[in-house]
């Protein structure tokens, strides 16, 4: 048979949600048996390939180029899941919603600094008004919530969709779990 | 021709990178830049919040470091109440300070580094990550594995969650230790033990391979800052800053969280979201310094556990002064990992880590804070100013990784001199430039805590810290 191709992908998250991806442990390295890590921060690939057939997707998406990459990766992805509350609900990244990105720019490089306070300028992706969960930007196929959602989770997860069942995530994980 | 080079992502790191780099007319890499793409904001969000809702929002920052986060957090909240937290607790925290260096080291050192140190910097990139070591070398493989799996497994069983564990609250931690838990840890410790064992031994054995990247990567002289223990040994949590020059001169020493914004300060350039701290007195660029593993075993004496000291030792060897090769936060990592197993096994012997009394209680006592903790990438520091009823006015934040910026410039820019040439990019050359920067550990989620995407300058600096040249982008 075959290996699954699967794929981990770090938007605008703390990558807290990968680090328990890895909490699996032994048994991510049981897992590689079934599964190929075809593009993820752990891996060597720098493209992300065609006909990916499942794309664990952490964060939510923040600026021009998130929403950019989230469109690339569902046309090249068969069944996408939004992992973890970021991606979900847009969770603490969305909380510089009602500051807006100015203000900020403004704390960061103008008050807090000591020498050459300046916003820069340069080669700054274009920020999105507003950060919004990944649904709002393409279709999700599996929502697993948690902050992070716990590695048995994960496994369990995995192991239901490599067997062709349904995981019965509202048994398994919640928002702020 | 003169060309651009882009490897983009940079993998294997811990976040979101990118490395640009220009050759001149004869094929020589005459600009490097390490740019990193993420939005964050916490700086500026917190406001408005309760402070004691600060360590468990600031841990967001990192997934792979919240311990450190919820440390120096609960370090500002606690100058703010003006109390002195239980002694249990202080204990306690300590190890979960341990337990998280241990994971974090060997998340970097086995899953990130040493695919390029078993497989070599020129292997097929199809196999260069942690399931490549595993085919190769299953025991290294597995004991990484396990070393992970035993500082995670710690913080589940103090903080309930190996991720973001809402234990460590202002005043201590939320509910003390029971003996089944305490003696579940120390039965873990022999394996522990074990696995560490073997991997220094494999890495002493494997390191000479690298000389010429030991050489190439970062080695140049510098400060270093880190926290140090009142007898000078290695110190993670409750200690006090310290700044040696490249020569191992203190420059500063005893220095307080609230002490920091005095010395230190943070720059901006127009190119960069990440910013660049440096030591005031010095200026910027000239103060630039490097925290981390490799500071922590410059600037102290010794470790203060019977094994690492004997490591350490062993270590110091390698240099007449401060080892100055970023090549050896490597090794650095793997003796703060055996530390910590020692350590972490010392507080739990200890019959007094049983104690109830884990948490102090206040209100808003004073209107501003600071705190500092050893993160496993470096000296962390949060500054927090409130009002009366305890609501954030303001934050700043100096990350671990961000203090290395400087170096990690001067690293990509000495180590792509070396090896990538214009008219022939092989990919073990340019993976040697990314290997570059995982010698550092950055944390660029912590690092882009303030804001986003950052194309960067390269300075090319002499050996007596004179600028030669400086390139930027633009
Ligand atoms: S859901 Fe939580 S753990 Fe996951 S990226 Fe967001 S903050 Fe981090």
């Amino acid at each position: 048979m075959s290996k699954i191709k699967v794929a981990t992908v770090w938007l605008d998250g703390c990558s807290g949600c990968h680090m328990s991806f890895l909490d699996m442990d032994e048994r991510l390295i049981e897992l590689s048996s079934q599964i190929d890590l075809v593009f993820s921060p752990l891996v060597d690939f720098k493209i992300y390939p065609e006909n990916v057939d499942l794309a664990l997707v952490e964060g939510a998406i923040s600026s021009v180029e998130d929403e950019h990459k989230i469109k690339m990766i569902r046309k090249r992805t068969k069944f996408l899941i939004a992992m973890g509350d970021c991606a979900v609900t847009a969770n603490v990244p969305a909380m510089r919603n009602p500051f807006g990105p100015e203000p900020i720019l403004e704390r960061a490089y103008h008050e807090n600094v000591s020498t050459g306070a300046q916003i820069p300028c340069v080669f700054v992706p274009a920020l999105l008004e507003k950060v919004r969960p990944v649904h709002e930007f393409v279709p999700v196929d599996l929502f697993l919530p948690g902050c992070p959602p716990s590695a048995d989770t994960f496994y369990t997860v995995l192991t239901d969709l490599l067997a062709g069942r349904t995981p019965d995530v509202a048994s398994l994980t919640r928002f702020g779990a | 021709m003169s060309q651009t080079i882009t490897i983009d992502p940079v993998t294997r790191l811990e976040g979101h990178g990118k490395i640009t780099l220009k050759t001149n007319d004869q094929g020589e890499v005459s600009e490097a830049y390490f740019t990193v793409t993420q939005v964050r904001g916490f700086e500026k969000f917190s406001q408005g919040r309760p402070f004691y809702e600060m360590p468990g929002l600031m841990a967001r920052i990192c997934g792979i470091c919240p311990v450190s986060h919820l440390l120096a957090s609960a370090k500002a909240c606690e100058a703010i109440m003006s109390v002195t937290i239980p002694p249990t607790a202080a204990k306690l925290r300590s190890a979960l300070n341990m337990a998280q260096t241990i994971q974090s080291h060997a998340l970097s050192f086995f899953y990130l580094s040493s695919p390029d140190l078993l497989l070599g910097m020129d292997a097929d990139p199809a196999d260069r990550n942690i399931f490549g070591v595993v085919k190769v070398d299953p025991e290294l493989g597995r004991a990484g594995v396990a070393l992970r799996r035993f500082g995670q497994h710690i913080i589940e069983l103090l903080g309930k969650k190996r991720i973001h564990p809402g234990w460590v609250v202002p005043g201590g931690v939320t509910e003390p230790l029971d003996s089944a838990k305490r003696d579940e840890i120390l039965a873990m410790i022999p394996e522990a033990y074990a696995n560490i064992r073997l991997a220094l031994n494999w890495y002493k054995r494997i390191a000479d391979r690298f000389r010429d990247e030991a050489d190439h990567f970062a080695n140049f002289p510098g400060a270093f800052l880190g926290m140090v223990g009142e007898d000078n040994g290695l110190e993670f949590t409750d200690g006090k800053l310290r700044l040696i020059d490249a020569t191992g001169k203190i420059l500063v020493d005893k220095l307080e969280a609230a002490q920091f914004d005095d010395h230190f300060g943070e720059a901006v350039e127009p190119y960069s979201y990440m910013k660049f701290p440096y030591y005031k007195p010095l200026g910027y660029p000239d103060g630039s310094y490097r925290v981390g593993p490799l500071a922590r075993l410059n600037i102290a004496t010794h470790a203060g556990t019977p094994l690492a000291d004997i490591e350490v030792k062993e270590f110091k060897q390698l240099a007449n002064g401060p080892v100055l090769g970023s090549f050896y936060f490597h090794h650095a990592r793997l003796i703060d990992i055996l530390y910590g197993i020692e350590f972490i096994e010392r507080i739990f012997s200890d019959p007094t880590i049983l104690d109830t009394h884990v948490r102090a209680t206040a209100g808003v006592n004073r209107l501003e804070g600071s705190g500092v903790a050893e993160a496993p990438r470096g000296t962390l520091m949060h500054h927090y100013k409130v009002d009366e009823n305890g609501q954030m006015l303001w934050a700043n934040l100096v990350i671990a990784t961000g203090q290395n910026n400087n170096a990690m410039n001067r690293g990509v820019l000495q180590t792509a001199q070396r090896y990538v040439k214009g008219d022939k990019l092989a990919d073990g050359m340019l993976n040697r430039v990314e290997a570059v920067i995982r010698t550092f550990d950055p944390c660029l989620s912590c690092s882009t805590h303030a804001f986003g995407q950052m194309p960067l300058e390269i300075k090319l600096v002499a050996p007596d810290g004179s600028t030669l040249d400086t390139i930027r982008r633009g």
